[in-house]
């Protein structure tokens, strides 16, 4: 007779492979990084530049440059540029972050003849049109309005806004920003930022010598520029915060958004893999302590999760929630305790070993196809480090303590610090 | 090309297997064949609440989620208004849990009164973050009425309002768990680092001793053909003005289904499709406008949702989108533009195969339309369709009195 109340053999995780990249430098100075594997007659291949602020203030200009890249060059119009990647069933994705822009093609190999030296004419030819850019600024206003509706974008800005300050990562846009972006200022940026030395071109799936012989003849040997540097950008300086509380009152709302955290540690941080274990125990998984308490036991909302994000010039710690309105408070109060619990209780053996299962469990799943090796190389390359940075996650997941886990708590995580923002009813 | 072997159990339970040695990881997919269209009209968002209620515990497990992550595990699932699916993903070395804590739902819940009375509340607050608090939100809650009046369509996944949620009962969920959730309602797919035989033994040995329940026929009210243009205006607290044109359409195993989605490429899909082209960029009338189908199983929606731009005038919007509709009616559509939302077709079927958690899905969704080997056949099905079904299509669709016609108008724009 089968007995269902034993749970089957458990077999461990301890380790996993990862693809290393074939790393060719080309003469010009992009960085070309390969990561060739998979059945599938298809690549995914990525333009990734620095992003450079001519001021701080300017993450908008960012942001518009790298969207309206694809809105014409002097030989191809918008139209026949949207044409041509649409016609040979390929995507092509600018995509703008924090700290780099990057533009994405994912194809089959038998269109790339068709579509590289499409992607070589926009990265160096792009020409922002002035009536595509009135068209960008029209849409981008008309999106901004409706997401300002949305009490969680709202609480995500006023975070960012109060925990970064006057930086390119703390700078919200307004409707009436979007007016001020001109076309002369998206050329100069351009000419500063889309440049060899500022790149790095990672190619993952099924990458053939003839895909290589192709990329290094268009993007590493008939791409040349006069000033072969880096271009120059200075850090932002970042104030300390302190544990403020931001309040923004809706009076129609039914529920409240609500994002607490602090300035964290960065990836190159000794303590970085720990305190994702730390993070993950608290609000980065199903079972995590918040969601066990917050909407398993007490049904205050739908969703509350915690997250640990390293940029290139800093990081951040943050816990997020969409509340019913009564609850505001009491869900703040329940934050609270749980971040005490893990200061002053040690963790349980069985739930710590658990999140370390968990945690190995998901290494292991997110490696699922050449992409998601590609992008474990990438988190690891803009910080700075290298694939070996992962033997050390594994070791420190393997081996963390509940003291230990108890110390980054009370290293890291302060309740009273941290800037804590509501949208939506807060006295109720 | 995904491959599969495929077995029954003898208490009717499907199973099926695609191995894929190039993953470390496995997936299985349980999907039950339950949505909300099985729901009674006073009861309705229950298919949902009961997938959350899969989750607090079964006969023999009290907490589905521990276990599952103690062997790094991720697990989900979602309800259409068609299906329930669930799916757990982990190391294929511990393939054997995703066996015991899924065969155990199967057999029985906890049914928890605890469980209930948090679920009740944690679904009314994912009502309100999805569907209430935020501008636009409640679409779906008018356009489903406006444009189903008999088939269950006519309400969302999530319920037609929170108080169908609030009173729910356990008796209810007990009736509901006996009529939908057994093996001969179900199709398990095993995807991954996984042999057939392996999971053969294991699917006997966990699912095997499930007693078969009585496969309960499904009897829905066909939608009665719509007669007359339907419409909805409302002023509402949005930043923008908003429309939204629902078409009755092809059932998912209509002939016209792959015309009708090939149509909605054409329209919306990409940034060289028509409507984003002619009424985004080159007549400057809309900030955004987007096409899709619905993808049920039974009769579909085809429906396109765009915000003019603050000077366009409501009735101009509208009369624009028509002249786009009416444009694939009249003419012909060249073999150029053809050909082109073909070609997006077979490459986005390429990239599917990535995904070992997507051909799980994928396989067991075909087998519930009737044979998962047509997931393979799929692509031919699209290239076979011709300019001159594109325009028959198109022409069965695009009419006005096939038409339910949403509009929000901004408070502040009133």
């Amino acid at each position: 007779m089968l007995d269902r109340t034993l749970p089957p053999a458990y077999h461990p995780v301890t380790d996993f492979k990862l693809l290393k990249p074939l790393h060719i430098p080309f003469p010009n100075g992009v960085q070309t990084f390969v990561f060739n594997a998979g059945d599938q007659d298809l690549v995914r291949i990525e333009w990734i530049f620095g992003n450079v602020f001519a001021q701080e203030d300017q993450s908008l200009l960012n942001s518009c440059a790298s969207e309206l890249l694809l809105e014409g060059t002097t030989k191809y119009s918008s139209k026949q540029i949207a044409e041509l990647v649409d016609f040979h069933g390929a995507f092509l994705v600018p995509e703008y972050g924090y700290d780099q822009s990057a533009l994405t093609l994912f194809s089959l190999n038998k269109h790339l003849d068709q579509l590289l030296p499409l992607v070589k004419n926009i990265l160096t030819d792009a020409i922002f049109p002035e009536r595509e850019l009135a068209t960008y600024i029209r849409n981008n206003k008309q999106k901004l309005q409706v997401s300002l509706k949305k009490n969680s974008f709202v609480a995500r800005r006023l975070f960012n806004k109060t925990l970064f300050g006057p930086t390119r990562y703390g700078y919200i846009p307004d409707v009436p920003d979007y007016d001020r972006i001109a076309r002369e200022a998206l050329l100069a940026l351009f000419k500063q930022q889309y440049t060899p030395a500022n790149c790095t071109l990672i190619v993952s799936g099924k990458v053939t010598d003839g895909v290589i012989d192709a990329l290094r003849q268009l993007f590493g040997d008939s791409w040349q520029l006069a000033d072969k540097a880096i271009p120059v950008d200075p850090a932002p300086k970042f104030a300390p915060t302190e544990g403020l509380l931001v309040v923004d009152e809706r009076k129609d709302a039914l529920q409240s958004a609500i994002r607490l955290g602090s300035q964290s540690i960065q990836r190159s941080h000794p303590d970085f893999p720990g305190l994702q274990v730390l993070n993950t125990l608290l609000g980065g998984y199903f079972g995590s302590r918040l969601m066990t308490n917050i909407r398993e036991e007490k049904g205050y909302t739908y969703s509350i999760g915690s997250g640990l994000a390293s940029l290139r010039h800093s990081a951040f710690f943050t816990i997020s929630s969409e509340v019913g309105v009564a609850v505001t408070k009491a869900t703040l109060a329940e934050i609270e305790k749980e971040i005490q619990r893990l200061r002053e209780e040690p963790v349980e053996e069985s739930e710590l070993a658990l999140v370390k299962n968990y945690l190995m469990g998901s290494m292991l799943g997110s490696l699922e196809n050449v992409f998601s090796h590609a992008d474990k190389f990438k988190t690891v390359y803009f910080s700075g480090l290298g694939l070996e940075y992962y033997d050390y996650y594994s070791d420190t997941i393997n081996s963390i303590t509940a003291e230990e886990i108890a110390r980054l708590a009370n290293t890291y995580l302060n309740y009273q610090n941290m800037i804590k923002v509501i949208v939506g009813k807060y006295e109720s | 090309m995904v491959t599969f072997n495929r077995f029954t159990l003898a208490n009717g339970l499907r199973v099926l297997v695609h191995e894929d040695a190039a993953t470390p990881m496995a997936v299985v997919n349980l999907l039950y064949n339950v949505g909300a269209r099985d729901e009674h009209p006073d009861q309705t968002g229950f298919a949902h609440l009961f997938e959350h209620l899969m989750f607090g515990g079964s006969i023999h497990i009290p907490n589905y989620d521990a276990p599952s992550q103690a062997v790094g595990a991720q697990n989900n699932a979602f309800t259409s208004n068609d299906i329930t699916n669930y799916y757990i993903t982990l190391p294929a070395a511990n393939l054997e849990t995703a066996f015991w804590l899924e065969s155990d739902r199967m057999l029985g819940l906890a049914f928890s009164e605890k469980s209930l009375e948090v679920q009740r509340n944690v679904v009314c607050e994912e009502f309100k973050q999805r569907y209430l608090n935020q501008p636009y939100g409640d679409a779906w809650l008018r356009l489903r009425p406006l444009a189903y009046k008999v088939h269950p369509y006519r309400w969302a996944t999530i319920g037609k309002e929170l108080a169908h949620i609030e009173q729910a009962n356990m008796a209810d969920v007990k009736a509901f768990f006996a009529k939908h959730y057994h093996p001969g309602n179900a199709i398990l797919v095993v995807a991954g680092n996984v042999g057939t035989d392996q999971v053969k033994e294991l699917a006997t040995k966990w699912f095997g001793p499930i007693p078969a329940g009585r496969v309960y026929a499904r009897n829905l009210p066909a939608e009665p053909k719509q007669e007359e243009a339907r419409r909805e205006v409302v002023k509402a607290d949005v930043p923008l003005n908003s429309i939204y044109i629902a078409f009755h359409g092809p059932a998912r195993l209509d002939e016209g289904y792959y015309a009708m989605d090939l149509i909605s490429d054409m329209l919306s899909r990409g940034s060289s499709s028509r409507l984003y082209r002619r009424l985004v960029k080159e007549e400057e009338l809309f900030s955004e406008i987007n096409a899709y189908q619905t993808g049920s199983l039974d009769a579909n929606l085809f429906v396109i949702e765009g915000k003019p731009l603050p000077h366009v005038a409501i009735e101009a919007a509208e009369q624009v989108i028509w002249s786009e509709l009416d444009r694939l009616r009249m003419e012909q559509v060249e073999p150029y533009e053809l050909n082109k939302v073909k070609n997006r077709i077979e490459s986005t079927m390429v990239f599917a195969e990535l995904a070992i958690l997507e051909k799980a899905m994928n396989l067991a969704y075909f087998e519930l339309l009737g044979d998962a080997e047509k997931f393979n056949h799929e692509v031919e099905r699209y290239l076979a369709v011709s300019a001159a079904d594109i325009q028959q299509q198109a022409q069965q669709l695009f009419r006005k009195e096939n038409s339910s016609t949403l509009i929000y108008i901004a408070k502040s724009h009133a």
